[in-house]
């Protein structure tokens, strides 16, 4: 059983989106139970997983015993890379199927299963894409991945929702198809498509002094990377992003939003790593700079363009966009410690748990207070205490105040930076989180002031607030409009969680940097 | 000219097919206001790279990869009725020639299998894609009445959208 | 190096404050015990914070570790209590007792709303103020900073009405904006030259680093602007806007706890952070030996001649705040011990007398409604010990004899003359004038009206007793502390931790 842990992790919810398909349409309350029991199966495949890894090492796992020198095994490994982003994604699906719960059943029952179906699929596709070792597999997951999140978005009553599925269908699918020329062309030089075998192959080349000449590889390398940026919406290309994680029902946005494009993120990094190796990439190619300073420029674009939303989901889609530039950004610093990538990949994790926060949070105040734009949540921190809560927590760690894990990843990014010496990345970091200040101070603002905003001044107040403060409102009122228990659950889950992240990071960067001290592919100059 | 695509266009014409059929799928995809062209740009792209991918498993003078114990004669039969599908997706397929009567499989007579296994893959997720964005189409047009993206965008910009 | 001595006072210095909190939250109904929390919790904290002074009057230093290694970073989140640290954390607790007093009265004066959301944050933000003054690395130094700014926030927005909003959103903005735009990068920047060592015992934490002259002094600006709750222009404005709170918060958060922690925040970087002698040798590289003391200067002057503008008596010495606190800066930025011993000297000095003025401007609210300094002329005939109390308070802020101020503003003035530094020597002069310019006319007017005023026939008729008790008290310890300044002086001694 126990070596079946990575099959394990992307089969169970295969199987549990059959069973829904073949029970589940017929009689809804299949459903939920089902979901629940694939995902803690995977959730704790994924933990054993790491387990594993960090104890004993890389898992390696052949689907079949087709073993590597075959060439079209499928391939599934699970390393100190991977194998905490498979455990967040474990946590962040379970706790967006809490918040499912109600969501899904209240709007239309008629489609339930539908739903729970494509997001049982969207998890296998999100969980395989992160623990396969293949890069035509990698392909065929994101387009799994994609293609239920395309139906994800298009399956809300909002008519924008609609049109905004059918731009990212166009933009995802380019995305995908270039990512597929690339492995394309890796496959013509090399013969392989297994990770470890195009790398094997690419470092003999090098050794050949055949180095850099091979324009084919530097193509590949574009190419995937250009596709990858496209599905995690860095920063010229994210025109998708806004617009399909606004319009679409919450549930879908909550798993979307912290999931697509951190996994996607993962994807360049174990790219970068793993296939072409950071040696080649930051030495033969050397774009250091000039990916920094896109991402520089996204961080700015994002933050700047949240500054101007007046919607609370959309303020959070921008600033997604500004998150990803910070790991590209981080990924690509080229510090000769590896500070700026260890950053990239907490911030994967930190962000994934700060998104979740933040999107659930968006969810549960639209539904109860049909709260969409930032205006409309006057007197929040009255109405709905616990709630306000996670927004606190979130808000703060997206700003980067201790102890919460926003401010250790931004520490690990600038630490890279300084030390790679991208001073810009260092501004552009800081602005951001000016920017984050302004703009949750304000919701906070508005959240505090409750809806009496221009009442006369010291003396003329009336005694209202102090009625409720000291007990004599009724505290039914108060407690009637939080939201239901399986809303806040996760949310409070996930704000635990950025802080525990915070306060263990030390821990948590230990594991990460394992990668940095077991790898072979980074040789020389890196190691 | 004439040398120029004696050496640059003539050994690399499967590069030149795919990188033209992509750029109008690119075109339809940019330019096109109706939301069906556009998925037929989308569909003419992946195609576009479908080709590339079975222009990398061909070389001259191979045949198609089938274990074969019975010896060459077979191959005539084997090549009608399994490989239909590929004979018709890949345009340009080598001619099964029988260059010599090794028995088993000699890598130098046959082409490249696994290009095209992957493909297969491909052309399935690209139909699937295909699906999914038709009916997002259809729903489009459901509920907006049309599917000229200017008019879709003016509804939206008038305000002309309920939530 | 010192000797240290182990001791889990400054921990519970610290925290008393904090478990008055929920408490108070909990007998939010009963309004008496709420109070008797405050009061509890306040002299409890300054009984804390004077159990250790006999142990600093030793020569020796307290330490006492929070948390071993915070994960990731491996520093120790750790108190460290020296002599400059008591003498803030005793100006803090001391006058927290007084101001607790006064914020009973003042509030039940007023019938203000949310009174127990009021107390809860103030005590948190005690509890913020002596973790600073404690904090004996740098890190634990920037989040007790960073938990002040944020617990002080619901208490300058209080009123909650548009003027609140926007004084709170300035007052966040500049806080927030400034700590993360220089503070957050200055100390990223320390810790990876330092290795990750950012402790205050021992040499200063840059001592033994290769620094090129201009990281040094963009490090140190850094710093200085970084920590902005030291009020330094250009990035001042926050504090005129935050006057827009209850008196009690502008009286002891912003001329007490909240400024004084920039201005300590400061000290403490000029003294442990940077090595004086290579610090000298960096500006003087540069020939911008005194970059620091300019902007204090600048800020000296400025602050002074705009506070004479003022109408709003709050306003007006929130300006003399700023005006005051460059003072400090000064003191520090001189880098010479004996002005730096000044600099500690008028945290206390400048405490103790800002919130006599402002107690004063609050119990004349309390009392008359009047907040502008054109409608307070005659006033001293109606409330004689409050004005008295004021014109006690002015003295020592402009630094004349017999009060505190004289005592703290001599030192510093002792170390401009023997650094040579004229120039500052005149700012000082002519700073002072200013202060006496816009300070004392209104105590004139107030007993002197050049002509018939309202509060002519009124007679004698003060601020409830708990609002005038504690600046009665507090005006009379100015007086007592130039008398007896002994302690404090011989606490703030031996200032840079490298010679």
């Amino acid at each position: 059983m126990i070596d079946q842990i990575p099959a394990i992790i992307v089969l169970a919810p295969l199987f549990g989106a059959m069973i829904i398909g073949l029970f589940g349409i017929r009689d809804h309350r299949v459903c939920l139970p089902v979901v629940f029991i694939s995902l803690l199966v995977s959730l704790g495949a994924s933990v054993a997983a790491a387990q594993q890894v960090f104890n004993v090492g890389t898992i390696n796992y052949f689907v079949g015993g087709w073993e590597k020198p075959l060439g079209i095994g499928i391939h599934l490994k699970i390393d100190a890379l991977n194998s905490l982003v498979l455990v967040v994604i474990g946590v962040v699906v379970m706790l967006v199927s809490f918040f499912s719960i109600r969501r899904v059943g209240e709007r239309d029952t008629e489609k339930t299963p539908y739903f729970y179906i494509l997001y049982l699929l969207l998890c296998v596709g999100l969980f395989g894409i992160t623990i396969t070792s293949d890069a035509f597999n990698l392909f065929v997951l994101i387009e799994v991945s994609s293609l239920t999140s395309y139906a994800l978005i298009a399956m809300g009553s909002n008519k924008r929702g609609t049109v905004a599925a059918f731009n990212y269908v166009i933009m995802g699918t380019v995305g995908a198809s270039f990512y597929l020329l690339g492995v394309g062309y890796l496959y013509l030089k090399t013969g392989s498509l297994n990770m470890d075998g195009i790398h094997a192959i690419l470092m003999l080349e090098t050794n050949d002094a055949n180095v850099g000449a091979s324009k084919a590889t530097t193509v590949a390398f574009i190419f995937i990377l250009v596709g990858i940026w496209i599905k995690m919406a860095f920063f010229p290309l994210y025109g998708w992003l806004p617009n399909a994680y606004t319009y679409c029902p919450s549930t879908s946005s909550c798993i979307l939003a912290p999931l697509m494009t951190k996994v996607s993120v993962y994807v360049m990094i174990r790219v970068m790593i793993t296939v072409f190796g950071l040696d080649w990439v930051f030495v033969e190619l050397g774009w250091s700079q000039l990916v920094v300073w896109l991402a520089v420029i996204a961080i700015l674009a994002g933050s700047m363009l949240a500054l101007a939303q007046r919607e609370i989901k959309k303020m959070l889609c921008y600033l997604i966009v500004a998150e990803v530039g910070y790991m590209v950004g981080g990924a690509w610093l080229a510090d000769p410690d590896h500070w700026g990538m260890t950053g990239a990949l907490y911030h994967i994790l930190a962000d994934a748990m700060m998104t979740l926060c933040l999107f659930l949070f968006a969810g549960i105040v639209a539904k109860r207070l049909g709260a969409f734009e930032i205006s409309d949540l006057q007197g929040l921190f009255k109405k709905m205490p616990i709630t306000s809560i996670g927004l606190v927590i979130g808000a703060l760690a997206m700003i980067g105040v201790p102890p919460t894990c926003g401010f250790f990843s931004k520490f690990y990014l600038i630490r890279g930076a300084i030390e790679g010496g991208h001073w810009e990345f260092v501004a552009a970091l800081l602005i951001s989180s000016l920017v984050n200040a302004v703009l949750f101070f304000r919701i906070f603002e508005i959240a505090y002031f409750g809806n009496k905003p221009a009442e006369g001044h010291d003396h003329s107040h009336d005694h209202s607030d102090d009625s409720i403060e000291e007990g004599k409102g009724s505290d039914s009122t108060v407690l009637g409009r939080e939201a239901s228990w399986s809303s806040l659950f996760p949310l409070l889950a996930s704000a635990a969680i950025i802080i525990l992240l915070g306060v263990f990071n030390g821990e948590v960067v230990a594991l990460i940097r394992v990668t940095f001290e077991n790898s072979n592919h980074l040789s020389g100059l890196f190691r | 000219m004439s040398e120029f695509i004696q050496t640059n266009v003539q050994p690399y014409f499967n590069f030149w097919i795919y990188v033209v059929l992509m750029m109008i799928g690119l075109w339809a995809l940019i330019a096109k206001n109706n939301l069906i062209k556009k998925l037929i740009g989308m569909s003419i792209f992946q195609t576009a790279i479908i080709l590339f991918y079975v222009s990398l498993g061909v070389k001259d003078g191979s045949t198609i990869p089938i274990l074969d114990h019975h010896g060459p004669e077979h191959h005539e039969t084997a090549d009608a009725g399994h490989d239909d599908v590929h004979e018709k997706e890949h345009g340009k397929k080598a001619e099964p020639h029988h260059a010599d009567d090794h028995v088993g499989p000699n890598p130098d007579t046959i082409a490249n299998p696994l290009p095209h296994v992957l493909m297969l893959t491909a052309i399935v997720v690209g139909v699937s894609t295909l699906g999914v964005a038709l009916a997002i189409g259809q729903m489009i047009f459901k509920e907006f009445g049309t599917l000229e993206e200017n008019e879709i965008l003016e509804q939206i910009k008038a305000g002309n959208v309920d939530d | 190096m010192q000797e240290s001595v182990n001791s889990l006072l400054p921990v519970w210095a610290c925290l008393c404050s904090l478990i008055a909190v929920p408490l108070i939250v909990i007998f939010r109904k009963e309004i008496l015990l709420r109070e008797m929390i405050t009061f509890g919790a306040a002299f409890a904290k300054f009984g804390f914070v004077l159990a250790m002074v006999p142990i600093l009057l030793d020569g020796k230093v307290i330490t006492c570790s929070l948390i071993e290694g915070v994960s990731g970073l491996n520093v120790p989140i750790l108190f460290r209590v020296d002599g400059l640290g008591m003498v803030f954390a005793l100006v803090a607790s001391s006058l927290w007792i007084v101001t607790s007093l006064y914020g009973v009265g003042y509030m039940r004066g007023l019938k203000e709303h949310s009174q127990t959301r009021f107390f809860a944050f103030f005590a948190l933000s005690l509890c913020a103020t002596l973790g600073v003054a404690f904090a004996g690395n740098l890190l634990t130094l920037y989040l007790f900073y960073e938990m002040l700014s944020l617990a002080t926030w619901p208490l300058v927005t209080h009123h909650q009405d548009k003027e609140a909003r926007t004084g709170g959103r300035t007052y966040l903005s500049y806080l927030l904006g400034t700590s993360i735009a220089f503070a957050i990068p200055a100390l990223i920047f320390t810790f990876i030259k330092s290795g990750g060592d950012l402790s205050f015992a021992g040499p200063a934490i840059l001592a033994s680093t290769d620094m090129t002259a201009w990281s040094s002094v963009i490090l140190l600006m850094a710093f200085a602007f970084g920590f902005s709750k030291a009020g330094m222009m250009p990035f001042h404005s926050w504090l005129p806007g935050a006057m827009v709170a209850p008196t009690p918060v502008s009286a002891l958060l912003h001329a007490v706890a909240v400024v004084k922690v920039g201005v300590f925040c400061v000290i403490r970087v000029v003294t442990q952070v940077f090595d004086m002698t290579t610090l000298r040798q960096s500006l003087g590289a540069l020939n911008v030996n005194e970059v620091l003391c300019w902007f204090a200067s600048f800020t000296i002057i400025a602050s002074s001649l705009i506070a004479l503008t003022q109408d709003n008596l709050k306003r007006r010495l929130a300006f003399s705040t700023i005006g005051q606190l460059s003072y400090i800066i000064l003191g520090a930025a001189l880098l010479h011990d004996v002005a730096a011993q000044g600099a500690a000297l008028h945290i206390a000095a400048h405490a103790v007398g800002k919130i006599t003025l402002f107690m004063c401007a609050g119990a004349i609210f309390v009392a008359t409604g009047k907040k502008y300094l054109s409608q307070m002329v005659g006033i001293g005939r109606r409330m004689p010990i409050t004005m008295g109390a004021f014109f006690i308070g002015s003295m020592s802020v402009i630094g004349l004899p017999p009060t505190f101020g004289f005592v703290s503003k001599w030192h510093i003035f002792l170390g401009a003359l023997s650094t040579g530094q004229f120039v500052f020597v005149i700012v000082l002069i002519a700073s002072s004038i200013l202060n006496i310019a816009y300070l004392l006319p209104p105590v004139w007017k107030a007993f002197f009206p050049s002509g018939p005023t309202e509060f002519d026939d009124e007679g004698i008729k003060e601020a409830p007793w708990t609002c005038v008790a504690p600046l009665v008290i507090t005006s009379t310890l100015c007086i007592v502390l130039f008398f007896f300044p002994n302690e404090l002086i011989s606490l703030t001694k031996n200032l840079f931790a490298s010679k």
